[in-house]
């Protein structure tokens, strides 16, 4: 027989069993839509942390008290660890491999104001001039803050657009007075915009002069203190590999902290890889989770959907047994029923893929993600759903074809 | 020779025993006979049928249709000789509940590989021959039991067998659509077709040219 009107035959299914093809094929759909949404949204994060990423700049050092990392970490050891002082960072600067440091320190401050006009929550950051080449800034207009703003404590700054933004909607803020928690502060460039990451403003930023920081943001001892330790980003020279200069840093502070052959490191050096390990090692549990979730309710919808072929088989005996009278062969019988399971899956799937889409789309509305289920996705979900089709549609569409005509045709 | 037998049994195990449903029957019908099985219940008919029309295989003895000895064939020649060269009449209809009359007919040409337009008209012809062109398409459920036959008929001369089979085609009706369904098969034959059908009604049974009496899985006449 032809295969349109073996698909037709197929279809049949659709029109006078819709709840229960629909019930069978929920492990089907739920499985593919799980791949579908969680390979989408993992594909939006994976732009947007790439995105970041890269802009941390591929060759740039991060030595702070403790190393970007996953697992637990052990708070008593890292509060004993000395803090990193501008003498270190001075230190590192000078070695041969390096070609420029920026130390900083940063902090949340509470709200930036100008006449009436307030920004809350802002990323307040100390640092130095070597901050606009390390840290990845563009000023936009103006100028970065200098070597002379930091040497004399000058109570200036440089803000980014979202601030631009709300304070000043009609004027240029150049040469305004901000008040950041109660200081004045001068306003003598703007950043260029960064955008935003995961529907976070990365624009909401300050940065001043490391010394003036000090002297005015400084916080309290304790556990702030720690996370607002001096860190230090710096550069290796041109045409030095990055692998040296990192060995030349963990040498000199290892020298400068007086530590033993035998004793670990009480600091920690990260770059561009180290953080794109992280974020890789926490993608992969997501993936092995979908691949769980879809494994499983695949094969609970395989199970699903040779259990109903197994009923179909035997409520169509007759049928069969008829179709055989009438000239049917073997293997027309047993694609008849082949092709139900597998358009059942295949229906499944498609919705599951169609609901995957849909939700990623949602996500991607609510959490400004740009998720994406690529092409390959689609393919796999669809023909993964084919093959369950095929897997558990074999064996009741292969008894059906095994039924001898006579004792089908008097089956009650 | 259309249909030879040579001294063919069939025996059935039911459990432990063994029920001898044919016991050596050999018989000859040749090409636009028009034949009646007899016998009473149990004695073999349906099962000679079956053997007939190649959906059962003999336990013993030899089959030959057309002179092709049927024990030679494989499963997909034996489907292809059902399909192109016989046509099944049965006293329970079996057409297909959710197809209407015409697609009902259209099954056998459907296996046959013919194509859409040619099946469809081929269908209307054969259920005009049959007087029920008006009903085309309708589905089983909206058919009486002689409509429905007529239906089952229709389907049965679809690729033009050379021999229809109808078991006890009858034996769901009562008498005066059971004269009416005689009659079609009467004026089938008339035309040349070569139809053997089992019958318990002795007037039925006086339609037919030839009778064939069956008892105990003989023949007895
Ligand atoms: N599948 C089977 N298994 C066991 N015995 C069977 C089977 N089919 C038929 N028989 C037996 O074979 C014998 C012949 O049966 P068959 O159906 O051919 O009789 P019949 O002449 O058609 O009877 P009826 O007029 O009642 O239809 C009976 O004794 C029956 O019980
Ligand atoms: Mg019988």
């Amino acid at each position: 027989m032809r295969l349109v009107e073996l698909l037709r035959l197929s279809l049949e299914t659709f029109r006078t069993h819709r709840m229960r093809s629909f019930l069978t094929a929920l492990g089907i759909i739920i499985g593919v839509m799980t791949v579908i949404a969680i390979v989408s949204l993992i594909q939006g994060m994976n732009y947007e942390v790439e995105k970041q990423i890269s802009s941390l700049g591929s060759n740039t050092i991060f030595i702070q008290k403790f190393a970007f990392g996953m697992g637990r970490l052990d708070w008593d050891e890292i509060n004993k660890r000395p803090n990193f002082t501008m003498d270190d960072a001075l230190a590192i600067s000078q070695l041969p491999t390096i070609e420029k440091v920026a130390p900083s320190r940063s902090r949340s401050i509470g709200k930036v104001t100008w006449r009436s006009n307030k920004v809350t929550n802002v990323d307040m950051s100390g640092s130095t001039p070597a901050l606009a080449e390390v840290g990845n800034y563009t000023v936009e207009t103006g100028r970065f803050i200098n070597s002379d703003d930091s040497l004399r404590r000058n109570q200036v700054c440089v803000i980014g657009g979202y601030i631009v933004d709300n304070l000043f909607p009609y004027e240029t803020p150049l040469g305004k007075r901000l008040v950041l928690d109660g200081k004045s502060y001068l306003v003598v460039g703007v950043l260029a915009r960064k955008g935003s990451f995961l529907g976070q403003s990365q624009d909401n930023v300050v940065v001043v002069p490391i010394t003036s920081f000090e002297k005015d943001f400084a916080p309290g001892r304790g556990f702030g203190e720690l996370m607002y330790s001096i860190a230090v980003a710096a550069m290796p020279k041109k045409g030095v590999p990055i692998e040296k200069a990192i060995d030349d840093v963990r040498e000199l502070m290892r020298r400068r902290h007086k530590l033993g052959y035998d004793k670990p490191d009480d600091f920690g050096i990260s770059t561009q890889d180290t953080i794109r390990d992280i974020y890789r090692n926490i993608t992969r549990v997501a993936y092995i989770v979908m691949i769980a979730v879809a494994a499983i309710s695949l094969l609970v919808g395989g199970i699903g959907i040779m259990n109903i072929m197994l009923v179909a088989v035997a409520e169509r005996t007759r049928e069969i047994g008829l179709r055989k009278a009438l000239g049917a062969t073997n293997q027309d019988v047993l694609w008849q029923f082949l092709l139900e399971a597998v358009m059942l899956s295949l229906v499944g799937g498609a919705i599951g893929v169609a609901l995957g889409l849909g939700i990623a789309k949602v996500v991607e509305l609510a959490a400004h993600l740009k998720a994406a289920a690529p092409l390959w996705t689609i393919l796999v979900g669809v023909g993964f759903s084919a093959g369950v089709g095929i897997f558990f549609g074999i064996y009741p569409a292969s008894r059906a074809a095994r039924l001898n005509p006579i004792q089908a045709l008097r089956y009650e | 020779m259309l249909i030879r037998t040579d001294n063919i049994t069939k025996t059935y195990m039911a459990g432990t025993v063994a029920v001898v449903a044919l016991d050596g029957v050999t018989v000859d019908i040749g090409k636009g006979e028009y034949v009646a099985l007899m016998g009473p219940s149990g004695s073999g008919k349906s099962t000679l049928m079956h053997l007939l029309g190649c959906l059962d295989t003999p336990t013993s003895g030899r089959y030959w249709f057309n002179d092709r000895d049927i024990s030679t064939l494989d499963d997909i020649e034996l489907a292809h000789l059902r399909n192109r060269e016989i046509g099944f009449v049965f006293q329970s209809f079996n057409l297909l509940p959710r197809l209407s009359a015409r697609a009902n007919v259209q099954l056998p040409m459907l296996y046959a590989g013919m194509p859409v337009r040619e099946r469809q008209a081929r269908a209307a012809e054969l259920l005009e021959m049959v007087g029920l062109k008006d009903r085309m398409t309708h589905n089983p459920n909206e058919l009486s039991g002689g409509e429905m036959q007529r239906v089952a008929i229709a389907r049965a001369f679809a690729n033009r067998p050379s021999v229809v089979l109808a078991d006890e085609p009858t034996g769901n009706l009562d008498s005066k659509t059971g004269v009416e369904i005689m009659r079609i098969f009467g004026s089938l034959a008339e035309k040349g077709n070569t139809i053997i059908l089992v019958t318990h009604d002795q007037a039925v049974a006086g339609h037919a040219r030839r009778i064939i009496h069956l008892a105990d899985g003989k023949i007895v006449t």
